[in-house]
């Protein structure tokens, strides 16, 4: 390199022949990084969904070949499935109660955790904590026993002297108990939240301090406008999460009483892994996947209007 | 800040954020506490954190899970799994971040743009294909299925994750190694690897916590009970037919959760840092 520089003619000759050899050894080496990735995205994701496209217009059990049937099973899911409707309607509700409520709490906490008192640290760890473990089997088995009949929670209320129901085995109740467990696990919303409130200037708090704004005011047209991007993300990140809910509804109220936590994955997997419906199911699965792609559009195009972008006014 | 009245406002606000925090954790130390009591004080004191004495005998108890399998089979299991999905990701994030982050190949826009759709696509869309697959490849009741995702770049999240980590890697470096005359291998293992460590154990904590939590794949491709994860193990003990006691559910549960405890505990810097970057749950 160093003795070609006195010449830059030559050198730009160089250049010119060695980049199209460069070029193809570069994507060589840029193939065999990436190969693993490549074979699990081709293997495991674009081939499956191709399958599971075709499967949708197929029934198929698994145990003879898939059997066309054109578009019976899209017909069947909108005009004629009871349970379609009541499980979507249970996972809207559910979404739409549980992610608000999980946003706002880890805001709530986010803020109280950047007002610079001592030990923030620590109690941002104690609070993270549901968080890693609120998706387990144990957490289930503690759930059901704390809102059973003889659990801790009737307990507590007893001193009140209030007699309280096998929650989640209460048709009006039990799909609470599961809202109550996804909210409980705000940790990482929160600390998504933390790592913006850090990012808002100072100054502006001072200067709207020196205008005489109090502290509802800097929340409202400082804080909030300032966030909104942050809180884009978690809403959409919540939001498909809460969507995809299975494991919990499945381990403590088994979609039930009468369906009242028919969790739209849950029926999902009933159709395909206990009643071997897999065309069905994977009719099912594009549905879902369609239904998350809207909101996701919707919340896109409405972001326009609430997040806040350094460039332009705010708007919030 | 050392008037009076910030003193007594900082009284308050601990105050609050302990009681709170308690709530919280509740539910947590309820269970350790169960997990200590003897059986009928569960449910006679439900409320209570305190154990009237402290036993052992439920964790003894429930060692010994149910039928002829114990929780020893079931933590080695889950052990296996786990640890192999950890090396997994660790192998194909890294690998597949550097050429993302550092390489110039064709069609990187739109691949990249592939990579982050798939961080939002619904895990249920390829779930039923991917079992069929499975199924065929004749992977069912093997631990196979839980682990070769892992290599091939199964979790786009943490490629994600350490591409933004390596971009922020001064090139420098790496031209530096080159001029030396390193490969795009060498940077890659002498450079860039090396430098990655925090990036590296974040995907590893979630990776382990992910793995060792996973119930849905276990359920679905695990049927052999001597193949069951803790997870599987816990549910199956839970089960009316084979639950004996409440006492040694408890106590297992409480273990099925240490090995998450332990990693939490020592590496809870890296992993605040790692949500906090890319937002993972």
């Amino acid at each position: 390199m160093k003795s070609e520089l006195g010449n830059p003619q030559s050198l730009q000759n160089t250049f010119n022949k060695n980049a199209k050899k460069r070029d193809l050894k570069q994507n060589l080496v840029a193939l065999s990084f990436l190969s693993p990735w490549l074979i699990g995205f081709i293997g495991f994701v674009i081939g499956p969904m191709i399958y599971s496209f075709y499967l949708s217009f197929t029934n198929y059990n698994m145990l003879t070949a898939p059997q066309w049937v054109g578009l019976d099973n899209y017909i069947r899911i909108f005009t004629n499935d009871q349970l379609f409707i009541q499980s979507m309607k249970v996972t809207l509700i559910f979404v739409l109660i549980s992610v608000p409520l999980k946003l706002i709490f880890a805001l709530f906490v986010a803020m109280l955790m950047n007002m610079g008192h001592r030990g923030s640290g620590i109690y941002t760890l104690i609070y993270y904590v549901p968080s890693i473990i609120g998706g387990s089997v144990a957490i289930a088995v503690i759930w059901r026993q704390i809102f059973g009949r003889d659990g801790a929670l009737n307990h507590v209320l007893a001193w009140f002297g209030i007699e309280g129901y096998n929650w989640f085995s209460h048709p009006d109740y039990a799909l609470w108990v599961l809202i109550i467990l996804v909210v409980w696990q705000f940790g990482s919303p929160m600390v998504i939240f933390l790592a913006g409130l850090r990012q808002i200037p100072g100054e502006l708090y001072e200067a709207a301090s020196v205008d005489g704004a109090g502290r509802v005011r800097k929340f409202f047209n400082i804080t909030l406008p300032l966030l909104t991007p942050v809180i884009f993300f978690n809403l959409i990140f919540q939001m498909i999460n809460g969507f995809m809910t299975f494991t919990q509804a499945f381990l403590i109220t088994e979609g039930g009483p009468v369906n009242r936590t028919l969790f739209y994955a849950l029926y999902l997997y009933r159709e395909a892994f206990t009643n071997f419906r897999m065309g069905y199911a994977s009719a099912l699965a594009w549905v879902l996947l369609v239904v998350i792609a809207i909101v996701t559009f919707i919340i896109f195009k409405s972001s326009k209007k609430w997040v806040y972008y350094e460039s332009e006014g705010g708007k919030s | 800040m050392e008037t009076k009245k910030s003193k007594t406002s900082s009284i308050l606000y601990h105050s609050f954020i302990i009681g709170f925090g308690f709530l919280m954790l509740y539910p947590i130390l309820w269970m350790a506490a169960s997990s200590l009591k003897p059986e009928h004080e569960i449910f006679l004191n439900a409320a209570s954190l305190l154990p009237s004495d402290f036993r052992w005998e439920n964790y003894a108890q429930g060692w010994q899970g149910f039928g002829r399998y114990g929780f020893d089979l079931f933590f080695k299991n889950s052990m296996i799994v786990t640890t192999l999905s950890v090396v997994g990701a660790l192998f194909s994030s890294s690998l597949v971040a550097f050429a993302f982050a550092r390489l110039k190949f064709k069609f990187q826009g739109i691949l990249f743009a592939c990579l982050l759709a798939t961080v939002m696509l619904p895990m249920q869309v390829t779930l039923i294909p991917q079992y069929i697959l499975f199924h065929n490849l004749g992977w069912v009741n093997t631990f196979l299925p839980l682990v070769v995702p892992a290599f091939i770049g199964g979790s786009p999240f943490f490629i994600f994750l350490m591409v933004q980590f390596i971009r922020g890697i001064p090139r420098e470096l790496d031209e530096a190694a080159i001029i030396d005359g390193c490969s795009w291998y060498g940077v890659f293992w002498y450079v860039i690897l090396p430098l990655c460590k925090p990036a590296l154990v974040t995907v590893m904590i979630f990776q382990f916590m992910w793995t060792w939590d996973d119930f849905l794949s276990p359920l679905i491709y695990l049927q052999n009970t001597n193949l069951y994860t803790v997870a599987l193990g816990l549910r199956a003990f839970s089960d009316p037919d084979n639950l004996t006691a409440w006492g040694p559910l408890i106590a297992m549960s409480t273990l099925s959760l240490i090995p998450q405890f332990i990693l939490f505990l020592f590496c809870q810097k890296y992993l605040v840092k790692g949500i906090a970057t890319t937002g993972i749950k």
